[in-house]
């Protein structure tokens, strides 16, 4: 976060408001697409306002009342156009004469940033447009830091959210909380965006930049906000959990240089101990009660890793236990393939490099880098530098990441290196 | 005004050949890279910046017909260099595009050489001007 800026305070309050405010204007409202426009151009004001003139004593009830006179504006200057036909518009407009003042005290209902949540990660949407919307509604991040963070043009995000809004007002779908049933598999699409927000910031699937910060920070604080709501759900634990447990080993990632440091290269004694304590803590809770899930499981595998002051001394036949329970859950090959990691540290490279080979019939492992990158290691570590050289270099031909292809690379250029030293 | 800075690798075995490299040389030509950007966004001419995966993942799309989509495999064998990455800079003449080229085209290579890299550089077409 960018705490050195005095308007960052502001941005802060800001985010945390824009979901109450939204919900509270959406329930007023019944359309949030309408509302949604109306509270962002609320929050522009504020952001341009309040760092010169101060923030007002009732923040929340300004947004609420400046969102509210918006959307009348808007709604006056279409009625006067459908005057013209309809003598009865006066009665609509009624409803909305009254704007209450900006020191209105406005109901906060923590359900409504459930509501928005649910709204955005709707089925109806692409998951790029879910992850847009859910920054903007419920994240309170303008379009411009959005855009910015994606690295894409602002009209193009802009046009992205305009669309994934369209799409939500054309499902029919009322700013309500679904019914229980629906409510689970929704949850699952929250949990999944979230997750995706926080990987965007903390892996870069794009780019120079390892890490884009921001974007880890906005998704550990709607995590938290989701589970302050959600206190006994052990999966949305879970996920703020694996967060945590992610985002403590930042420091130690990258190097001067920006490149990428292996976890078991990493000096530990820059991780985060007080987000490893915090994640310790929110998966044993979690996890105590009986409830296991994906999101758990992995935060467990993480909590293992943090746990150890060096590379070696890593429980490892524990993260492949964990993980093997996390095969039997999910049809995901990347938790195989981590599997087939673990094995290789409990039973030796061979083992693991058998394993590898179910991958090899899968289609969305076939000609992954992680593939070849894993087998590259396996071999390096089993004595076989000629099969590790040609993995590793194939792994830096095929995966999109810069950080990732330069460390590819040097690993290469090392057993080279080492081979024509003629060890 | 805008210029595109292309960056052409020569087509070998793959990634030009990195992958022969020691690993220092490497890492300098990473850093060298690196100090490049950093130079630019803080001088504020930078407008764009990206590197390209490797050709070998390359494909050409030509509509079919009824419009869909025909994906021939690259590489294209008739092709010495490949786009390996580019850069758009916004400065104020044309000489400055041509330095900033100069300077990524000395990219150290092995041993700490410079590579030498062919830079093409073209003007970013711009919006018609402002009469008066």
């Amino acid at each position: 976060m960018t705490e050195e800026f005095p308007e960052a305070g502001v941005g802060r309050l800001l985010r945390d408001l824009a979901p109450q405010v939204l919900g509270a204007v959406a329930r007023l409202h019944g359309d949030f697409a309408d509302a949604e426009d109306a509270v962002q151009e609320a929050l522009i004001a504020a952001a341009t306002q309040w760092p010169a003139q101060g923030v007002p004593s009732n923040p929340r009830g300004w947004l609420y009342h400046v969102a509210l006179r918006r959307l009348t504006d808007h709604l006056r200057s279409e009625i006067a156009r459908r005057r013209r036909e309809d003598a009865a518009a006066g009665e609509v407009w009624a409803e909305w004469a009254f704007v209450p003042p900006p020191d209105v005290e406005v109901g906060v209902d923590g359900d409504d940033t459930l509501v928005l949540l649910f709204m955005c990660c709707h089925p109806a949407l692409t998951t790029p447009s879910a992850i847009a919307l859910t920054l903007r509604a419920v994240g309170g991040l303008t379009t411009a830091e959005i855009a910015n963070a994606f690295l894409v043009p602002e009209a193009t995000m802009a046009q992205r959210i305009s669309r994934a809004k369209q799409s939500i007002r054309a499902s029919g779908v009322a700013f309500a909380m679904p019914g229980s049933a629906e409510r689970t598999e929704r949850l699952g699409a929250v949990l999944h965006v979230l997750y995706l927000v926080f990987n965007e910031g903390y892996a870069s699937s794009v780019g120079p930049e390892l890490q884009r910060t921001d974007l880890s920070g906005e998704a550990i604080r709607l995590a938290r906000a989701l589970h302050a709501l959600l206190p006994a759900d052990g999966e949305v634990a879970g996920l703020l959990a694996l967060m945590l447990l992610t985002d403590a080993r930042r420091a130690a990632r990258t190097g001067a240089g920006g490149e990428l440091i292996p976890l078991d290269e990493q000096d530990r004694t820059l991780w985060d101990p007080g987000q490893i304590a915090e994640g310790i803590a929110l998966v044993s809770e979690a996890l105590s009660r009986g409830s296991v899930g994906p999101y758990q499981l992995q935060a467990a595998v993480a909590a293992v890793h943090d746990e150890a002051a060096r590379a070696e001394n890593t429980d490892w036949p524990q993260i492949l236990a964990l993980y093997g329970l996390l095969e039997r859950m999910t049809d995901n090959p990347m938790v195989s393939l981590n599997r087939a990691i673990a094995a290789a540290m409990v039973h030796g490279p061979e083992t693991g490099l058998a394993l590898l080979e179910t991958l090899d019939s899968d289609p969305r492992m076939r000609g992954h880098y992680r593939l070849d990158a894993v087998r590259g290691h396996l071999h390096e570590r089993a004595g076989d530098p000629e099969r590790a050289l040609a993995h590793y270099r194939a792994a830096a031909e095929r995966t999109a990441s810069i950080p990732e292809r330069d460390y590819l690379t040097v690993k290469a250029a090392r057993l080279a290196a080492g081979r024509r030293g003629g060890e | 005004m805008k210029y595109m800075l292309m960056m052409h690798a020569p087509r070998g075995t793959g990634d030009y050949q990195v992958g022969s490299w020691s690993p220092e040389d490497f890492e300098a030509h990473i850093e060298f890279m690196h100090q490049l950007n950093r130079d630019l966004t803080g001088s504020g001419e930078l407008a764009g910046a990206e590197g390209l995966a490797a050709p070998g993942e390359a494909r050409v799309v030509r509509a079919g017909k009824n419009g869909a989509p025909v994906v021939t495999d690259g590489p294209f064998p008739e092709a010495k260099e490949f786009l390996a990455g580019y850069w758009i800079v916004d400065v104020d003449r044309t000489e400055r595009a041509y330095d900033i080229a100069a300077r990524a085209s000395a990219a150290p290579g092995p041993g700490g050489e410079p590579l030498g890299i062919p830079i093409e550089v073209r003007q970013v077409m711009s919006a018609p001007p402002v009469d008066g």
